[in-house]
């Protein structure tokens, strides 16, 4: 299809889309989860438990544990006993074929993980389907490999394992993060205890079966559910060797202080507020299709979401015409329907913090465009928002949302797009529109951020090192470089 | 192997037909010539393939059709399908300790074999998307270029595999050679071949594309000459100590300036026969330079 200027697509006919739901039968939800350390799954010394919902229908869907203090000394202990009696003994070659297992299984089992995703996060079917699980499958399926190659990886150097790490992952990629963080420190012989975030806590708890069931000794992943209070345990307690965090930027500060004089190692992957920039000559539509991908997958909660919208003045009018026209035909509801787009709103604390940015966007005086579609009455649901017209002091433009919300501003020469681009604290990733190769390797060394996308954006693969600059951490998390946190150098 | 009943009344066993392994399939040698199985007074009739200079030739056309779709296939694909062939190996484990043992080995050293070729399947998975990691470059060029080095297949490789080590000795050949992107036609050990017809079986459960390894049986001294020499051969595998056999791999080699690799381990079981520098005998090495500016 094409369209002379001025012209507009008209996507409008009679056929509307049918629903076409995942089915949940295959799912087998308990009516309560427990803790998951040495081995077993066991009950809060407490007897404490919190309620996990639903976001798409505010409806709870079982209830967790929620890890004390008691508890999490115990896992770490459960995990240190592990690293002493068994995981640092047994051979590399060994450790690795127990996590080629779990990979397995997770792909064994991915349909029941995508739903339990979907259901537990709100996220869209199709997202969890295709890039969630696999992804995380993947992920222990390439750190396996390195478990008996890592003297490769370090020349010069023999690397050591560390210990025990102690790992706190974010609600909005809940089994993928945990496969980032558990499976470069199994790989590289270390022990973990793992707290997944609050309101994302059922996949998690699915691959502690998983790992079980692939035959891991006791102890050697551990995972405790809790709040905020759980992942503090985990970073004050002694018997940490390493912290990963991936999470806020403002609580990653509050980890860093924490272990301040400590031996402890960390790496924080934090916030970001990406550049998505758009150059005139790039390819419009497969540009369009970019920016949407960049700001709209996940619902926007996406710490490298493409959250600044730069566009060359000369084809600003066009982009964003063919934007405001993309976004309303984006599919916003049920996630477990195979034709949703932009799923639910993870919680309700985080629709609030989205409504009320939109709320500063307008109050500082950019202009509101919102997806007009419909969206169901119970649930967090957000339309697609974009802000037009804004500037570089706007708060809108300066903080993270982490919702579908993108700022959108112009440029008009290269050194602009770049002073404009690297003008935040955060420093996480980008992207890049244009048909000139020359240009786009410009525009990636001058850009202060970890990934860079060029002509593509929000690609993950286990072999790419994903982290950020500046405010956004510190550390790289995937491929040869992901190890380099859990090792010691010898 | 035959079995011969022992009563009239007992069942008597189906014997195994033992053929090559091209193309994905299982065809006999097109010369009709077979040899008996060595070292098997008792089983007179197992008939070995003598693979002649054309099934060769023909295992070469299919291993260079084969190397677009695997070398084009990613990386991830690659080391699934290495750890598929794993699992398949694992799954027929008693099987391929029997057939050792028939080879003269005890049982506790079959199945260390067995065991061996299994994990060594497993280790070369593993290297499918990082020996590129480790041995590609970035490269500081002086003037204004995004300049890099990564490795890339060199094509069709003829593997000579060990004679003696009949089933570790072939893996360690051939994983490295595959799993780099390579397609192969292999020569097995002459003496001891049943474990490569048997290894064609497992291949051919697992998940790897049709061509992507082939499997002949045959007499070294017929065939070496073929297995240097052909001119859509890229590069040439080698496992053995005969000094007559290395020199005359190298010059018909150099006939089409096919990378040569020759190797002589004795004992598979060792870490040393195993690595990546066995897969990069069978790489290339390509830079692209590209300029950065506005």
């Amino acid at each position: 299809m094409s369209t002379s200027s001025g012209s507009k697509i008209s996507f409008d006919t009679e056929w509307e889309y049918s629903p076409a739901p995942e089915s949940t039968s295959h799912v087998t939800i308990e009516p309560q989860y427990e803790l998951f350390i040495n081995g077993e799954f066991v009950a809060p010394q407490d007897g404490t438990y919190f309620e996990t919902i639903n976001p798409a229908t505010e409806t709870a869907i079982t209830k967790v544990a929620a890890a004390g203090d008691g508890d999490v000394d115990l896992a770490i202990r459960a995990a240190r006993a592990a690293y002493e009696d068994s995981w640092s003994k047994i051979s590399a070659s060994e450790r690795g074929k127990y996590m080629y297992r779990i990979a397995r299984v997770i792909q064994e089992r991915a349909r029941e993980f995508a739903v339990v995703e979907s259901l537990d996060g709100g996220k869209p079917i199709r997202e969890s389907r295709d890039v969630d699980v696999p992804l995380a499958a993947a992920h222990f399926f390439y750190y396996a490999g390195w478990a008996d190659k890592l003297e490769y990886a370090f020349p010069g150097k023999a690397p050591a394992s560390l210990g025990v790490a102690g790992q706190i992952i974010p609600w909005n990629f809940p089994l993928l993060m945990a496969a980032w963080k558990i499976a470069p420190a199994l790989a590289t012989g270390n022990t973990v205890v793992l707290k997944p975030a609050e309101t994302t806590p059922l996949t998690a708890l699915l691959l502690a079966e998983v790992i079980r069931d692939a035959g891991v000794p006791a102890g050697v992943v551990n995972i405790v559910t809790g709040e905020g209070s759980t992942g503090a345990a985990i970073v004050d307690h002694p018997g940490i060797d390493k912290i990963a965090f991936t999470g806020s930027t403002e609580v990653g500060k509050i980890i860093q202080r924490a272990v301040a004089g400590s031996p402890k190692k960390y790496t924080l992957e934090l916030g970001g507020k990406a550049a998505n920039i758009v150059f005139e000559d790039a390819a419009i539509d497969q540009a369009v299709e970019g920016i949407v991908n960049g700001i709209f997958f996940n619902q926007g909660h996406v710490c490298c979401a493409g959250s600044r919208l730069f566009v060359q003045e000369s084809v600003a009018e066009t982009v964003i015409d063919k934007l405001k026209d993309r976004i309303e035909k984006l599919i916003v509801g049920d996630p477990l329907d195979k034709n949703t787009d932009i799923g639910a709103i993870n919680s309700k604390p985080q629709l609030e913090k989205i409504e009320e940015y939109i709320r500063i966007g307008e109050a500082e005086g950019a202009e509101l465009y919102q997806s007009g579609c419909a969206v169901p009455t119970q649930g967090f649901w957000c339309r697609p928002t974009l802000f037009l017209n804004t500037s570089q002091s706007h708060r809108i433009v300066q903080e993270e949302i982490f919702g579908p919300v993108l700022a959108v501003q112009t440029f008009r020469t290269v050194s602009e797009g770049i002073e404009k681009a690297n003008n935040t604290p955060y420093g996480l990733s980008g992207g890049v529109w244009t048909d000139k190769g020359a240009k786009i390797f410009h525009m990636t060394s001058k850009i202060r951020a970890g990934v860079l996308w060029a002509n593509t954006f929000n690609k993950f693969d286990p072999s790419s090192p994903f982290g950020g600059y500046k405010e956004s951490g510190l550390g790289r998390e995937g491929g040869l470089h992901g190890l380099m946190p859990y090792v010691r150098m010898e | 192997m035959i079995e011969k009943a022992k009563s009239t009344s007992q069942r008597l066993p189906v014997a195994k037909t033992y053929k090559i392994y091209v193309n994905g399939k299982f065809p006999r040698t097109e010369s009709g010539r077979t040899y008996p199985l060595p070292g098997s007074r008792e089983d007179p009739a197992a008939n070995i393939c003598l693979c002649s200079r054309k099934d060769f030739r023909d295992a070469v056309v299919a291993a260079r059709a084969a190397v677009s779709g695997w070398s084009g296939s990613s990386a991830y694909l690659r080391g699934q399908i290495l750890y598929r062939i794993a699992e398949m190996l694992e799954g027929r484990k008693d099987q391929f300790v029997s057939e050792l043992v028939r080879t003269g080995l005890t049982k506790r050293v079959a199945a260390k074999e067995v065991a061996g070729s299994i994990d060594r399947l497993v280790y070369y998975a593993g290297w499918s998307d990082k020996v590129q990691q480790v041995f590609s470059s970035v490269n500081p060029v002086s003037s204004s270029h995004f300049n890099f080095s990564m490795l890339e297949p060199t094509g069709v490789v003829s593997v000579i595999a060990p004679e003696e080590s009949a089933l570790l000795g072939l893996v360690s050949a051939v994983a490295p050679v595959i799993v780099g992107g390579n397609t192969c036609v292999v020569l097995s050990s002459y003496t001891k071949p049943t474990s490569a017809i048997s290894f064609g079986e497992v291949l051919h459960a697992s998940d790897i594309p049709a061509g992507v390894v082939n499997l002949l049986t045959g007499q070294r001294k017929e065939l070496l000459e073929h297995f240097a020499s052909h001119m859509d051969v890229n590069a040439a595998v080698y496992y053995g100590e005969d000094s007559d056999e290395i020199q005359s791999l190298q010059e018909h080699a150099a006939l089409n300036v096919k990378r040569v690799a020759i190797r002589s381990h004795s004992d598979f079981q060792k870490a040393s026969s195993q690595g990546p520098y066995h897969i990069l005998d069978t790489q290339e090495v390509k830079t692209t330079w590209h300029p950065v500016g506005i």
